[in-house]
């Protein structure tokens, strides 16, 4: 498992773009903001954890569909697949590796991206640990996403169709935690909603994920 | 080679599941089908009408209530189809009947029709009475997510070649898709008090309305369930005959 | 560890390809499997190594036994052959991966990027992926793509160590490998007619 991991992060690293290209765009789309809403400090500083929350999504989405389609040109998942190693622990791992490459790098962008956007002092420590808590649980989702999808040719915007929809929860309560924080509220309640959804969704969605791959292998 | 020497039928016509076979399915829904567009269409014709036109006007709302017999009954079916193609997801997954599965999928753009007629009629609804189109309210966002489920659900269904595969992976979506629908209602809810403190704008005119109203509603909502059931049963069959045309155009570029 | 079929019915989208296939494979012993293209030989591989179910019949001790190598052998272009070979190896459990090395001559080649190689090199790295596998029952799907004279030899001099070690092989090829005691398995019998085709997704419909 550690193997399928490190191989994984070294391939990211390797074929360039596993981390930079969704930061990239994530700072691409926090500068785009204040050019459609104007530069009102203010207004800025009430939308900053909305935006971050979906720039992160938005971002976090970009790589998906080569989650799996890589593995699935060449074969690996074919190899995989009889290999002793579960396809439900494989596409754990798959989804680790990509919140690794992804997630936490937006995770540790996201302070930056705040200050762009004037989110007030308080709402930083709470921008982060939502972020932390939530963009596990996108990746996952992403995976399940990506198992239905890597039969299909082109499926990147069917892809992002099928998991937009199941990234609402998360992006609700997350934000709000961002929210809440950024204007000294409670933010009890719906951090731990967003950690339930995140828990619940990696023990059980890697069954759903591997149940579609098998389908998608056959 | 003909089509009628098959291996015979198990002879058990009382059994519901007798009925998963594509043949005898296609007997029975023609044979129910005409039926069921004269109930539906006379309950529709009885519900609307004397909905429009032989209820009185609310005294707050004017003539506008009147919108309530095409809302509630779509928007009831928009959930109620989505909930009957998860049974049917779950029949496919588990005792493998390909009826069930092209039940789910004729299912899904009657559903997705009667979400739509529950958004339109509710902004139509919503404009005289809330001075706006839209608005972010708990039950309308949910009904805009679960639009979006149907979309998803609908796309996969198009983008897979192989029938059983497509019939697999949308059964999958399906049943993940009810457990997050679920989730992101009760999200949705959280939110928008988070927002507004306290819902200002709500829906939920089941619970005051008078009976002058009530029973042209019920009605209306038999008709939209008996059209909902024809319909799907009419798109299933026409789904059974397209598989059927494919399976005897591959029996004859075999033979 | 015997793989025992019987009455095996597999299926290629939905249509059944073979049917009523038995037969045996036995310890150290090799099979190859021929039949025209299209006849269903990646169908059989495919469902024996597990990938596909099968529609009827019985397939025994083929759980956690088979090495499987197909048309594509997985290999990440960004890696180093050895980084390819030790993958696999930890994904199966084994790290020594220098026999296979040895076996398939890829000493020269060892740090290169697969990306790198040639074609033939590149199925040689592939198959020298059975042998850090450890799983007794190698099925192969044409196994000598793209692989010169020399290379063939290294390969089937491979498969006879692997033979004489008490594993077994399955390889689906139309070219001699020169394993003089290697039964022959012709598919051709076992193609499904149109009238053999029960089962058939599609045959509910008719």
């Amino acid at each position: 498992m550690k193997a399928l991991l490190l191989r994984d992060l070294a391939l990211a690293l390797r074929a360039g773009g596993g981390f930079g290209l969704g930061l990239a765009f994530f700072l691409i789309v926090t500068v785009l903001v204040p050019f459609g809403v104007g530069p009102q400090s203010e207004l800025l500083s009430r939308i900053a954890p909305g935006i971050l929350w979906l720039g992160a999504l938005l971002a976090c989405l970009l790589s998906l569909d080569r989650l799996l389609a890589l593995d699935w040109e060449d074969g690996s998942l074919d190899l995989l697949a009889t290999s002793p190693l579960p396809l439900e622990a494989a596409l754990m791992i798959k989804a680790v590796a990509h919140w690794i490459t992804t997630g936490l790098p937006l995770v540790l962008a996201a302070p930056l991206l705040g200050v762009l956007l004037n989110l007030p002092a308080p709402g930083f420590l709470w921008l982060v640990v939502s972020l932390a808590v939530g963009t596990p649980a996108l990746s996952v989702i992403g995976c399940f996403g990506a198992a239905l999808t890597v039969g299909v040719k082109r499926g990147g915007l069917l892809l992002s169709l099928l998991v937009l929809p199941l990234y609402v929860p998360t992006l609700i309560f997350g934000a709000e935690v961002a929210r809440r924080g950024a204007v000294g509220m409670d933010v009890q309640t719906p951090l731990l909603m967003l950690a339930g959804i995140t828990m619940g969704v990696i023990a059980l969605m890697p069954f759903a994920s591997a149940a579609a791959l098998r389908v998608n292998l056959r | 080679m003909s089509v009628t020497d098959q291996k015979p039928q198990p002879k058990r016509p009382s059994s519901f599941w007798s009925y998963a076979n594509p043949v005898k399915f296609l007997a029975f829904s023609e044979r129910v089908l005409p039926a069921l567009w004269v109930l539906s269409a006379i309950c529709l014709g009885v519900g609307l009408v004397w909905g429009f036109f032989f209820t009185p006007d609310d005294f707050r709302q004017g003539s506008t209530v009147k919108i309530i017999y095409l809302h509630v009954p779509s928007a009831l079916m928009a959930i109620n189809a989505w909930f009957m193609m998860l049974v049917a997801s779950l029949i496919w997954i588990i005792r493998r009947h390909h009826v069930s599965a092209l039940a789910a999928k004729a299912a899904a753009p009657v559903g997705v029709v009667m979400t739509l007629i529950a958004l339109v009629t509710g902004a139509i609804w919503g404009q005289p009475m809330w001075g706006t189109w839209w608005a972010w309210d708990p039950r309308l966002t949910s009904f805009l997510i679960l639009f979006l489920f149907y979309l998803g659900y609908i796309a996969l269904w198009e983008a897979i070649d192989d029938p059983d595969t497509a019939a697999d992976l949308t059964s999958v979506l399906c049943l993940v898709g009810s457990a997050f629908a679920v989730l992101s209602r009760y999200a949705v809810n959280f939110w928008n008090q988070g927002l507004h403190q306290g819902a200002s704008l709500s829906l939920d005119k089941e619970e005051n309305v008078a009976d002058v109203f009530y029973f042209p509603l019920l009605v209306a909502i038999a008709g939209f369930v008996l059209l909902f059931v024809a319909l799907v049963l009419y798109r299933t069959g026409t789904e059974i005959r397209i598989r059927r045309t494919r399976a005897l155009q591959a029996r004859e570029a075999r033979t | 560890m015997t793989l025992a079929v019987k009455d095996l019915c597999v299926a290629r989208g939905g249509v059944p390809v073979l049917v009523g296939l038995s037969f045996d494979l036995k310890v150290g012993a090799a099979t190859i499997l021929r039949g025209p293209n299209g006849s269903g030989k990646t169908t059989l591989l495919r469902t024996l190594a597990g990938l596909q179910p099968s529609l009827s019949g019985d397939i025994q001790g083929a759980e956690d036994q088979i090495a499987y190598a197909a048309h594509s052998d997985g290999l990440k272009a960004m890696l180093t052959v050895t980084e390819n070979l030790s993958f696999w190896g930890h994904v199966f459990g084994l790290s020594d991966i220098e026999p296979a090395i040895e076996a398939f001559a890829l000493n020269d080649l060892r740090d290169r990027l697969a990306g790198t190689l040639s074609a033939g090199q590149k199925r040689r790295l592939g198959l020298a992926r059975l042998l850090v596998t450890g799983r007794p029952i190698w099925m192969l799907d044409e196994p000598t793509v793209s692989l010169d004279a020399k290379a063939v030899e290294l390969f089937a001099t491979a498969v006879r160590a692997h033979l004489a070690q008490g594993g077994s092989a399955l390889i689906a090829t139309h070219i001699d490998l020169g394993l003089t005691d290697a039964q022959v398995l012709d598919v051709t019998p076992y193609r499904a007619t149109s009238d053999a085709r029960a089962g058939a997704s599609d045959e509910a419909f008719l």
